[in-house]
């Protein structure tokens, strides 16, 4: 879906540039579109195997096995054994599931949160811009992980308090983008039309106005991905997350940390490099057609 | 220039304001029932309503808020559930200890990501820019946890040349060479923040007219550079510094956990665990008037640095 959304506004934005400019265009965006090839695919190899990994996974994830525990990577078990004699890479492949459900559902809620509020405060400004935007920046001046914290502390961790605590973080945050959007169309003549028409402030703001702002909501939402995987993935490692023995990346890591010290590498490493690799992954994608929306 | 900065003060202040009630909120309202939580499942009911009692939550919200907001003002930070003393005598210390990591952190980060940034603006779009940029991404959105492993994995353990674990007794000196994978792993977040900024203040002034002027005059490129470009590129570099300082200490909560360092962020996490809310409290309020400070101070500097601004009063 992203690389049509992509591909249209690609094609939309060399329409009314010149010639010259267009060759140049053209080769940017060219280098561009391999970026997102590149992002996609890391993201498509994650998302096979959150939704097929039960299919090619060598072992089952959660099967232990005392008698071979802290085994380094051979041939039996590519990414080895961790301190159960749980084969990691099973548990990596599995790993993938929970962060792939819980990280996109947080960003569509602040998403949607976001726009919401920012449609609200820059659309009706005054008063309601000056409460809600303070209580907003109070929540700004912790960082998410420490405002999650709190906040899953006092209702009790579950995935779904990740999505709710996680989604209300990044809906404040998107809020700002989206009031500064509203509140430079809101001075263009369309809105004044739809006021001399008698169209009321609802249909004014999300049938006239919204549609003009998606393309940094666009943007902001990508970007939230990449913030939203960190996020979940940082709670997980906290133990705010996915309960054991359940794979999940960032949970494996806190399991496996201790055993670290004692060298081995392997039950942490690879699980962080997953992570890595999906964050490296969304960002290729979000940077891609962040560029390509504001040419 | 004075007026602007009492408004900021003002805003400052009302901002500290609601976050205080924030926390009061997510501390005491949403927990539900403190006594209980403390006494634990097996206490009797009178006990608990008595430790409740005790702890002034019979009353009206707002009279507990002011309170507890009060006794905060004073330099009462309450007592600790887990620990039955006063949270000042852990939470002061801890904030020290972060402190020192938080500087080891901003001595390596700050001269070399504007380093970074400023040699990349100065190659725009040469490879080394493309570099710079990528990797700093990349870096910034990479969890410090993440970071953090490979780097013990690299030189704790196959290279052995620093220590798994931070140390946190001992004086500042000694205790450093612990403090260096710790810092670095927090230097990989803030490194594409400050470059990403300090390229962009640079590009900017690059294509200024002032720089063209300077240029065309026949100054030799790095009197343009050192003279023009960068006085003007750094100051929006000391605003994104200040505004790090949130990120840092979300950073330290992870950093700190991982490398076993007895630091707030730890403080607050083990406060969370044992849902010790007097001292979560405590910590989140202090994290937020250091980040509060951070900003305030960086606005300052930025009015008082930059002319434009100083002398728009004035006229």
């Amino acid at each position: 879906m992203a690389t049509t959304e992509a591909d249209d506004l690609r094609s939309g934005g060399v329409l009314d540039a010149s010639s010259k400019r267009l060759r140049r265009e053209q080769l940017r965006l060219l280098v561009r579109s391999r970026t997102f090839k590149a992002g996609a695919a890391i993201l498509l190899v994650w998302i096979v195997c959150a939704v097929f990994g039960g299919l090619f996974r060598p072992y089952n994830p959660l099967a232990q096995n005392l008698l071979n525990i802290n085994q380094p990577p051979s041939a039996r078990h590519l990414f080895g054994t961790d301190n159960l004699g749980r084969d990691v890479l099973s548990r990596v492949i599995i790993g993938s599931r929970d962060i792939l459900v819980i990280a996109p559902l947080a960003t569509v809620l602040g998403t949607v949160l976001g726009t919401v509020l920012g449609l609200l405060q820059g659309f009706y400004r005054g008063a309601v811009d000056a409460i809600t935007g303070r209580v907003v920046e109070a929540f700004l001046a912790l960082p998410v992980v420490i405002v999650a914290f709190l906040f899953i502390v006092a209702v009790g961790p579950s995935e779904a308090s990740l999505i709710i605590v996680i989604g209300f973080a990044f809906g404040l945050v998107i809020s700002r983008t989206v009031r500064t959007a509203v509140l430079q169309e809101r001075e263009l003549d369309y809105v004044a039309a739809a006021r001399l028409r008698g169209e009321g402030a609802v249909h004014t703001m999300f049938v006239e106005v919204l549609p003009n702002i998606l393309a940094p909501i666009i943007v902001e939402f990508t970007v939230r991905l990449g913030y939203a995987i960190f996020a979940v993935a940082t709670l997980s490692f906290l133990g705010f997350g996915v309960r054991p023995p359940t794979p999940d990346w960032g949970a494996d890591i806190a399991a496996n940390a201790q055993y670290l010290a004692a060298g081995y590498w392997w039950e942490t490493l690879f699980s962080a490099l997953a992570i890595a690799s999906l964050i490296t992954g969304i960002n290729l994608i979000g940077d891609s057609i962040e560029s390509v929306i504001i040419q | 220039m004075g007026k602007y900065l009492l408004e900021r003060l003002g805003l400052a202040v009302l901002t500290l304001v609601l976050l205080s009630m924030i926390v009061f909120v997510a501390g005491q309202v949403l927990p539900g029932n403190p006594g209980r939580a403390i006494l634990g499942h097996f206490a009797s009911q009178s006990a608990v309503a008595a430790l409740n009692r005790q702890l002034g939550l019979d009353k009206p919200l707002p009279v507990q808020y002011w309170d507890w907001i009060s006794r905060f003002a004073q330099g009462n930070l309450g007592r600790s559930y887990q620990y039955s003393a006063p949270v000042s005598q852990f939470l002061w210390p801890a904030l020290g200890r972060s402190l020192e990591l938080a500087v080891v952190a901003f001595v390596i980060v700050v001269p070399l990501s504007i380093l970074g940034g400023v040699t990349a603006a100065l190659n725009r779009g040469k490879a080394i820019d493309r570099i710079i940029s990528i990797a700093g991404l990349s870096l910034a959105t990479v969890p410090e946890f993440v970071s953090g492993i490979v780097l013990i994995v690299i030189f704790a353990i196959e290279l052995e040349w620093l220590p798994v674990d931070a140390q946190s007794q001992g004086s500042f000196f000694t205790v450093l060479p612990s403090l260096i994978l710790p810092a670095i792993a927090l230097v990989f977040v803030l490194f594409g923040y400050i470059a990403r900024m300090a390229r962009a203040g640079t590009v900017e002034a690059l294509d200024s007219d002032y720089v063209r002027t300077a240029t065309l005059k026949g100054l030799p490129r790095r009197t343009v550079v050192f003279r023009h470009v960068l006085r003007n590129s750094l100051l929006p570099t000391i605003t994104v510094i200040a505004t790090q300082t949130g990120y840092l200490i979300g950073g330290l909560v992870v950093i700190e956990t991982l490398f076993n360092y007895q630091g707030i962020g730890r403080l607050i996490y083990d406060a969370a665990l044992s849902k010790d809310f007097p001292m979560l409290e405590a910590g989140i309020l202090v994290i937020g008037v250091v980040y509060l400070l951070a900003t305030l101070i960086a606005d300052v500097l930025y009015t008082v640095l930059n002319p434009r601004l100083r002398l728009q009063g004035a006229e």
